[in-house]
């Protein structure tokens, strides 16, 4: 794992990205998504990648969590070169409807993971319990995904990927599906389980307060084709709360700031 | 350039009739009501042909009446055993090896594009082919009997089955392969748990073409190339003269083509009642 001092503590870097582009032949011209991104995520981080409609962030997802090869550049994974996706890492997409299995049970869909990776049945029977206590679902595991709400949806979906306990966690505009007081109650769930599990989480989203009330820092993509603009410290005291964390003179001016930066003044 | 047949979705009612004197009839009731209400034009037809027929001397159209009284001589249940199960043993056989190979060879046809391209063309050919047309030839190879019946049923069923493999196979969403690949499936893991699971409606309705072509092959190969069975009886009948003998094969013919879809249709439900339960789930929202 590479170390970086910056002063006052040694950082272990979980995700490190070095000139990264990516471009795309549509109807036999380039289009260049991506042109140079660097950055860098240390292990318990909770980073946000906000941009313009467009920018490529879903894009700059992908081939940070190996979905995507890029067309240059590399990733490193707690450093070394990513081929694919890493098993150590978890994605949680925007679509929780087309994402979950709706063949499956809510408790085979988070068991899945552990299937694949060998684990007895007893233990994985432990685990998804464990899990699905862990995001609020106790009692719904053995309903099918399509009989339950759209914000319980996407916690099965996040219960899923944490299942196996991942180093890392992307997650591409996760509550944008869903109505504005279950967003707030994603926000707070999704910061709660990182604690819990003690998870580097890459939140990807279009929406600037979101982003300030979530992450430690904020990276901010250019239009495309995307650079980094700017990073963004959000020094907000934790834990986070909605109320109080959003009334806070500096969320406003962070949140000014950042929205200045996105909309490209 | 294939036939994809996509499976009929019954959604029941959502509010409760009500009865005349104003009582909330279930839903149940109501769609068993409607299931017999609907039977009326079968009932005017059959009336019809009663009617029709009652008093003909013609002995290819003999009266309804004495044909099903040679039913229920023949049928019930004498005949079964010596002529219509051992159509239905091949039958099954044969619709069993097309259902494995169909499905097998179709994955394989998804999984690896160089064999999808270099046996295309050669699957939609056969596909076309009317299988009727290749008795003849299989007669040869197989001579007359279980095999040759077997054979042509199996070749009939297999390509709308393989085909409704690939083309489920084909329409497999990117979002969910992505989730695999994100929660560390391999490749043929994913084909096994992901792709096929969500190619299965798509593949039960290649396996009900199938089942239909099945039937018809069922009594043709016999027709031409056996000793036994129920197309070789209706055929027997015919060249004897025995036209109520006939007509019961023919009833016999109906009554087995419906009871198989009948029981098709409810194996569909249960199999793949996540597939009818999500559907109706996306309706309501």
């Amino acid at each position: 794992m590479t170390a970086v001092g910056d002063g006052s503590a040694a950082r272990t870097l979980v995700l490190e990205a070095r000139g990264l582009h990516k471009s795309y032949t549509v109807d036999r011209s380039d289009h260049l998504a991506i042109a140079d991104i660097s950055l860098e995520v240390a292990k318990g981080e909770f980073v946000c990648i906000v941009g313009p409609s467009g920018a490529g962030k879903t894009t700059l997802l992908r081939c940070l969590s190996g979905l995507m090869a890029p067309s240059g550049g590399v990733v490193l994974l707690e450093g070394s070169p990513i081929v694919s996706v890493p098993p150590e890492v978890g994605i949680v997409f925007q679509d929780y409807g087309r994402s979950l299995f709706p063949w499956l049970s809510v408790a085979r869909n988070v068991a899945l993971p552990l299937k694949v990776r060998g684990i007895p049945k007893t233990e994985r029977t432990r685990i998804v319990g464990e899990v699905l206590s862990s995001v609020g679902l106790g009692d719904v595991a053995a309903r099918y995904p399509w009989q339950l709400s759209g914000g319980m949806q996407q916690r099965v979906a996040i219960a899923r990927s944490l299942a196996y306990k991942p180093e890392l966690l992307f997650m591409d505009e996760p509550f944008a599906s869903v109505d504005a007081q279950t967003r707030f109650e994603l926000e707070d769930l999704i910061l709660r389980v990182r604690n819990e599990f003690e998870v580097t989480v890459v939140f990807v989203t279009h929406d600037v307060d979101e982003a300030v009330y979530l992450a430690d820092r904020v990276v901010v993509l250019s239009r495309p084709p995307a650079t980094v603009k700017m990073v963004v410290e959000i020094p907000l005291s934790r834990p986070r709360d909605q109320l109080v964390t959003r009334a806070d003179v500096e969320f406003a001016a962070l949140r000014g700031s950042l929205l200045s930066l996105v909309m490209g003044h | 350039m294939t036939a994809p047949v996509t499976p009929q979705v019954k959604v029941a009612p959502s509010e409760p009739a009500t009865s005349s004197r104003g009582r909330r009839i279930g839903p149940r009731t109501t769609k068993a009501l409607i299931s017999l209400g609907s039977l009326w034009l079968f009932a005017l037809l059959v009336a019809l042909w009663w009617l029709g027929s009652n008093n003909s001397h013609s002995s290819f159209f003999p009266p309804l009446r004495l044909t099903l009284i040679r039913f229920r001589q023949l049928w019930l249940f004498a005949d079964v055993r010596t002529d219509l199960a051992p159509s239905l043993f091949h039958l099954a056989i044969g619709y069993a090896i097309a259902s494995v190979l169909g499905i097998a060879v179709g994955a394989l046809m998804w999984a690896l594009p160089l064999l999808r391209q270099a046996s295309s063309p050669v699957v939609y050919f056969l596909y076309v082919l009317p299988a009727p047309i290749l008795i003849p030839a299989v007669l040869v190879l197989f001579g007359i009997g279980a095999s040759m019946s077997v054979a042509i049923i199996s070749f009939a069923c297999v390509w709308p089955i393989l085909l409704n493999t690939l083309d489920g196979m084909r329409g497999t969403d990117q979002l969910k392969i992505d989730t695999a690949r994100s929660l560390g499936l391999s490749y043929w893991r994913r084909l096994w748990s992901v792709v096929l699971p969500g190619a299965s409606p798509q593949i039960v309705a290649g396996l009900r073409a199938g089942l239909q072509v099945g039937i018809i092959l069922m009594v043709v190969s016999e027709e031409v190339g056996s000793t036994q069975g129920i197309g070789f009886f209706i055929l027997q009948a015919q060249e004897n003269f025995a036209g109520t003998d006939m007509w019961t094969g023919i009833l016999v013919l109906g009554v087995v083509g419906t009871v198989l879809n009948v029981l098709f249709v409810a194996g569909e439900r249960f199999a793949l009642r996540w597939y009818y339960g999500s559907r109706a789930a996306a309706r309501e929202r």
